[in-house]
């Protein structure tokens, strides 16, 4: 009975680490030929809204917690970390991780008080924890209020590498996002994975067979926010800049959108909707306020007629897990 | 004049004015996110949107139409109820077998379509909308200085408040909602249309942010983006007060706005916080909410 049960589970099991290594090669492939075709700054952008978008996946495609603030984390990395940079003049690495232990400890403390309720309680509860700390980062001084922070240095790497010339804040950026890509990906096909796809599906048998399953939302939480708070760090240094549009909701509300558009749950999907929606934005930009109902009226078709995304449906359509 | 704490009493009771006046609209669209979430399993994340279109669309009825704030009281909460009931109709009726989170994520993108294009046509700058005569000017009380449009809106919308909560709570009509509520397919075998009553509830929810829009309008100015930040602060309302009890959400709405202007008076830089930091801290007392069911 059980190699019976389990033959076909691990034939399954095969074929996903097949298509997954060739999507996984193809974007590769992609991403180091992408700088010399379109703009480095660009691609960097793109990439670093994918990982906050895979960061966002994680939690709303795995757990099946829906955040709508994940801008909390994103955009307070990126004041700590630009700040950081700037006004104590550390070096690139470091205010990097200072930003993204900052996301880590806002998502100890927004996690915490959250996952108390469920459904769509979580949600509002989370977006209210974000406006707050929109509110405090308007009245703080550290973040520069209405400015931002702006002319952020990026400095040299390790002392060595100059990140003012784009190709190498370019080979940064793309070394620190494929490894948080793998992360995750590892995350979600480990033990620990298979739990939070247990308490995704039904919590109740998750915690009836003895999981103590806030603990695992908890730390799927604060895994999100890091990783949310790393992209923002990056941001803040691709731009040299941050400022209250990466705290603001609408930003919360963007990373929901790229997911959605791209593919709940699936793993290519945060990448792909990445990169569409931010060409999209670049090409809309002169058409100002109407950007907002573009995106609006994506959300509204995406929901009635295209649950899956991009990568969703096409790996329905060709039947493999992406 | 006289002192209270070191206050003067005319700040005092004028910041707890203006917090009754915040929770009137409070009380006013948490209520209707609760009676939709009670019939649809929807939280409305476009009921600021359509807060904002009752101010606007009551703006230009009297700019273009020449109609009074009275004709837009009544005119106003139809017309953006009917878009209300369009919305469900097209929109909300494909989403009853999905999960919550879809419906967010609907209601979400219609409120940036609908403040997109209102700012598309109207900027983002504020437009006044004049106090109606017959509610010009104040009271001297002794210890503050009432106007009488304040006080109107305070009284209007505990009227509409208590109204709303004796037809859910204590007619037959409201006993039918509540019943659907409870097991909407046992209350259709019984021969009662609930599709339709959803409809129509969620057509009466938008309804009220409208009429809560049209009273807004002349107390903050009329803007595109007024819907968006507000409905963020009732959200946390009704985290507080739990979506269960109509009574709950009027009084949690009408207290917290209350909190807010006195934390206005006593500590002016957390006022816009502190009904954010009561969330926190009823989310760690007691999890459910004040007027919540455990769920």
């Amino acid at each position: 009975m059980a190699t019976t049960a389990a033959a076909p589970l691990i034939r399954v099991h095969r074929e996903a680490v097949w298509s997954q290594a060739v999507a996984a090669a193809i974007l590769v492939v992609f991403l180091v030929a992408a700088p010399f075709m379109f703009y480095p700054i660009f691609v960097m952008k793109a990439l670093c809204f994918a990982l906050f978008a895979c960061a966002f996946n994680l939690l709303i495609g795995y757990v099946g917690l829906v955040s709508f603030g994940h801008a909390l984390y994103f955009g307070w990395a990126s004041y700590l970390c630009a700040y950081a940079a700037k006004s104590w003049g550390l070096p690139p690495e470091a205010a990097v991780v200072i930003g993204t232990a900052t996301a880590a400890v806002l998502g100890v403390i927004a996690g915490g008080v959250a996952i108390r309720r469920q459904g769509i309680y979580f949600a509002m509860i989370t977006l209210a924890l974000a406006q707050m700390m929109y509110l405090v980062a308007l009245r703080v001084k550290l973040t520069g209020g209405e400015d931002g922070i702006q002319a952020v240095p990026r400095g040299h790497l390790f002392g060595v590498f100059d990140l003012n010339n784009e190709m190498t804040m370019y080979g940064f950026v793309l070394v620190i996002v494929l490894a948080a890509f793998f992360l995750i990906y590892r995350v979600i096909n480990s033990p620990f994975g298979e739990v939070l796809k247990a308490i995704r599906e039904n919590e109740q048998r998750a915690i009836s067979l003895g999981y103590k399953t806030d603990r695992y939302k908890l730390v799927a939480f604060v895994l999100s926010a890091t990783l949310a708070g790393l992209a923002g760090s990056l941001k803040a240094l691709v731009f040299q800049l941050a400022s209250l549009t990466d705290v603001h909701w609408t930003m919360s509300g963007e990373v929901v959108l790229i997911t959605l558009v791209g593919g709940l749950g699936t793993i290519f999907g945060p990448v792909v909707g990445a990169f569409l929606i931010i060409a999209l934005e670049n090409y809309l930009a002169p058409f100002g306020q109407w950007v907002l109902v573009i995106q609006g009226a994506i959300f509204v078709f995406c929901v009635l007629a295209f649950r899956r995304g991009i990568v969703g449906e096409l790996a329905n359509r060709l039947r493999v897990q992406l | 004049m006289f002192e209270i704490f070191g206050i003067p009493s005319q700040a005092l009771f004028g910041q707890l004015l203006l917090g009754l006046i915040n929770g009137s609209f409070y009380a006013l669209l948490s209520l209707g996110l609760a009676v939709i979430f009670g019939m649809l399993n929807i939280i409305n994340f476009t009921h600021g949107a359509q807060y904002m279109m009752g101010a606007f669309i009551a703006y230009l009825l009297l700019q273009y139409l020449g109609l009074n704030y009275w004709a837009a009281l009544v005119i106003v909460p139809i017309l953006v109820g009917a878009t209300g009931i369009v919305i469900e109709l097209l929109f909300l009726k494909r989403l009853q077998q999905l999960d919550h989170l879809y419906g967010l994520i609907l209601t979400f993108g219609l409120a940036l379509v609908i403040e997109g294009l209102f700012r598309n046509y109207y900027g983002s700058s504020g437009q006044p909308y004049a106090v109606p005569e017959a509610l010009q000017g104040g009271h001297n009380l002794g210890f503050m200085f009432l106007p009488n449009y304040r006080a109107w809106v305070i009284a209007f919308s505990l009227v509409v408040c208590f109204a709303t909560w004796f037809a859910i709570e204590r007619t037959r009509l409201g006993s039918y909602l509540r019943a659907a509520t409870e097991n909407p397919t046992l209350v259709r075998a019984f021969g009662i249309n609930v599709p339709r009553m959803v409809t129509l509830t969620y057509g009466f929810g938008v309804g009220l942010a409208a009429l809560a829009g049209v009273m807004a309008a002349p107390i903050y100015n009329v803007s595109p983006q007024m819907g968006s930040d507000l409905i963020i602060v009732v959200f946390a309302v009704v985290v507080i007060g739990g979506m269960g009890s109509i009574m709950g959400a009027i009084l949690t709405g009408f207290a917290l706005g209350i909190v807010e202007g006195l934390t206005k008076v006593f500590f002016p830089e957390a006022s816009n916080t502190v009904i954010f930091a009561i969330m926190i801290i009823v989310l760690l007392i007691r999890p459910a909410g004040l007027f919540g069911r455990s769920a």
